[in-house]
């Protein structure tokens, strides 16, 4: 894992995963024992465990206002953590919202672009990575639209796009098609079920959907209500490639009821 | 399929073959038909206007007392067809214009820079916004006189009574939109290490250019009532259109003082109108204006 100093920030940029550290199957991010209490003295988050390895899925579910997205706050650095350690937390990261977050005056080109602009990557480069990723999500053809003439699905396209640019090592995922409806949403699960699979990231998912977090995880976490502590870990066996069929299977099944009745015991 | 062809039905419909949760937009109506719709009404209204108008120039009024509001014929033979008094009036108005314009340049200037001085930091806003309200809340009429005593009764002091009158909603309007940028997208630009003059280029100005646009507009018209306010107060050099409203008001000329008000009423019309266009023209291609008037 990459542990550059702050002094030399110029550095930082270009970096990317350490071979070694991958062979090792070091994690990718880590908490230990992370806590967050706000100045106004809210408690969101408290005593959190749990690590990312490379390419491992884990999936958060909890109820509302538990502090699930105080968490990726933390894991991304921006909000961080006031008891505990979470520890490297890699620079270059994919993060996305339950909104698209486009700019609305940059049409979908140019907001794939902009990640790439901010960090000072050189035009020409910016243009051919973005054509890419733009091409993966299915977007091609688009490229001239602005986001009001853009469905909820594509936007979420657009959005995971332009992380994609950078190649992350590790996506954040806000209950991402939490505002979709199930025919997008399903549709989205399995394109992101692709990526996974084509582009070797690892991800932290956070739904309120059960079912969506079998499906694409390997893992599931299940959050307490505030201050969220996690209450349970579950494993999820079912091999990649994962396909739609998989959600009626009775295993399927069986798993989502577990973890469903892990949620609603902590609710009562 | 052609995809393409179809940008609003989105890939997700044109994939799945299901309709999507997307709002299906109402049918646009032909443009004449709307142009039709939306004069008509203040139309009507102007109609109504002119024969209330001749209404009480002749059925209130005797004749010894109409120069009080001359029927709106004379008001136009008078002051439209006879070429004196047009060029009078015109002259005049092309004066105000002047001030008004550099009024509301210097204005933009100064309400835009602190609005982003503002922007960039708690304390700077604390310290600076309760003047700006000050410069609002300050009776124009009550520094008039010391503007002239300051800076003499000319052309450069009408333009500081523009200033002052059109400054404040540039401030406001300007500094709501550099802040009512999402967090979300905040946290974006900082996660990917944008320096602060790159998140006010690329995020905050922009966002903020309706909002800007809406205080030009507000601003445009009050610099046009702080040029006439100018005029009647600081009477040296070229009289602008609000001395000559104190002409013709002395002179109990009222046909050419409801030409003077007509035209000056006309200018602000015309500039607020212009910022309207304007606004709406740099940003019609991507915000979603429908049913927007300017």
């Amino acid at each position: 894992m990459e542990q550059t100093s702050p002094s030399s920030p110029g550095t930082r940029v270009r970096s990317s995963l350490n071979p070694e550290a991958v062979a090792a199957n070091a994690p990718i991010i880590e908490f230990r024992r992370a806590g967050k209490v706000f100045e106004d003295g809210t408690h969101a988050v408290d005593d959190v465990s749990f690590q990312v390895r490379p390419e491992e899925i884990v999936a958060i579910v909890g109820p509302s206002g538990c502090g699930k997205s105080t968490l990726l706050r933390m894991a991304s650095g921006l909000s961080p953590a006031t008891s505990g350690e979470v520890d490297s937390s890699p620079e270059r990261l994919g993060y996305v919202f339950q909104d698209a977050t486009l700019l609305p005056w940059r049409n979908v080109q140019r907001n794939v672009e902009l990640f790439g602009e901010l960090r000072g990557a050189p035009k020409e480069e910016r243009t051919r990575l973005a054509r890419e990723v733009i091409d993966l999500v299915g977007l091609k053809g688009f490229e001239r639209h602005y986001p009001k003439a853009l469905s909820g699905g594509m936007k979420m396209r657009v959005s995971l796009a332009r992380s994609l640019t950078m190649k992350p090592p590790l996506f954040l995922f806000d209950e991402p098609f939490g505002a979709l409806d199930e025919i997008t949403r399903e549709r989205l699960n399995d394109e992101l079920l692709r990526l996974f699979a084509t582009e070797d990231f690892a991800a932290i998912f956070i739904t309120h959907s059960v079912n969506e977090a079998v499906y694409l995880s390997n893992r599931v976490l299940v959050m307490s209500p505030r201050p969220g502590r996690i209450i349970g870990e579950f494993a999820v066996p079912f091999a990649f490639p994962r396909s739609a069929d998989l959600r009626f299977e009775p295993d399927f099944a069986r798993l989502s009821g577990e973890i469903s009745h892990a949620l609603r015991s902590e609710l009562t | 399929m052609s995809v393409e062809a179809r940008p609003d039905a989105g890939l997700d419909t044109a994939r799945s073959g299901t309709a999507a949760a997307d709002p299906v937009k109402p049918a646009r109506r032909s443009h004449a038909a709307g142009l039709f719709s939306n004069l008509a009404p203040p139309l009507v209204v102007f109609v109504a206007f002119i024969a209330f108008w001749y209404a009480v120039s002749y059925l209130v009024l005797e004749e010894s007392q109409r120069f009080l509001l001359p029927p709106p014929h004379d008001v136009f033979i008078v002051s439209f067809l006879d070429t004196v008094n047009l060029t009078e009036i015109l002259d005049a108005l092309l004066s105000t214009t002047q001030v008004a314009l550099v009024g509301l340049v210097i204005a933009i200037a100064i309400g835009v820079s602190f609005a982003v001085l503002m922007s960039l930091g708690k304390w700077v806003e604390r310290s600076l916004y309760p003047y700006a309200v000050i410069l609002q809340t300050v009776p124009i009429l009550a520094i008039v006189p010391l503007i002239g005593f300051w800076f003499d009764f000319n052309f450069r002091s009408r333009v500081i009574v523009c200033v002052i009158i059109a400054l404040f909603p540039i401030i406001t309007n300007t500094l709501f939109g550099l802040q009512s940028v999402d967090q979300e997208m905040h946290d974006l630009f900082t996660l990917h290490k944008a320096s602060r003059w790159t998140r006010l280029l690329k995020l905050q100005i922009p966002h903020a250019l309706p909002a800007i646009f809406a205080g030009f507009r507000i601003s445009a018209g009050l610099s046009v009532i702080g040029a006439i306010v100018g005029d009647f107060f600081f009477r040296q050099g070229e009289p602008g259109i609000g001395r000559l409203l104190d002409v013709y008001r002395a002179g109990l000329q009222s046909e050419q003082l409801f030409a003077a008000l007509f035209f000056s009423s006309l200018l602000g019309l015309a500039v607020f109108w212009f910022f309207g266009l304007f606004g709406h023209l740099l940003t019609r291609h991507w915000r979603d204006t429908s049913g927007q008037q300017f």
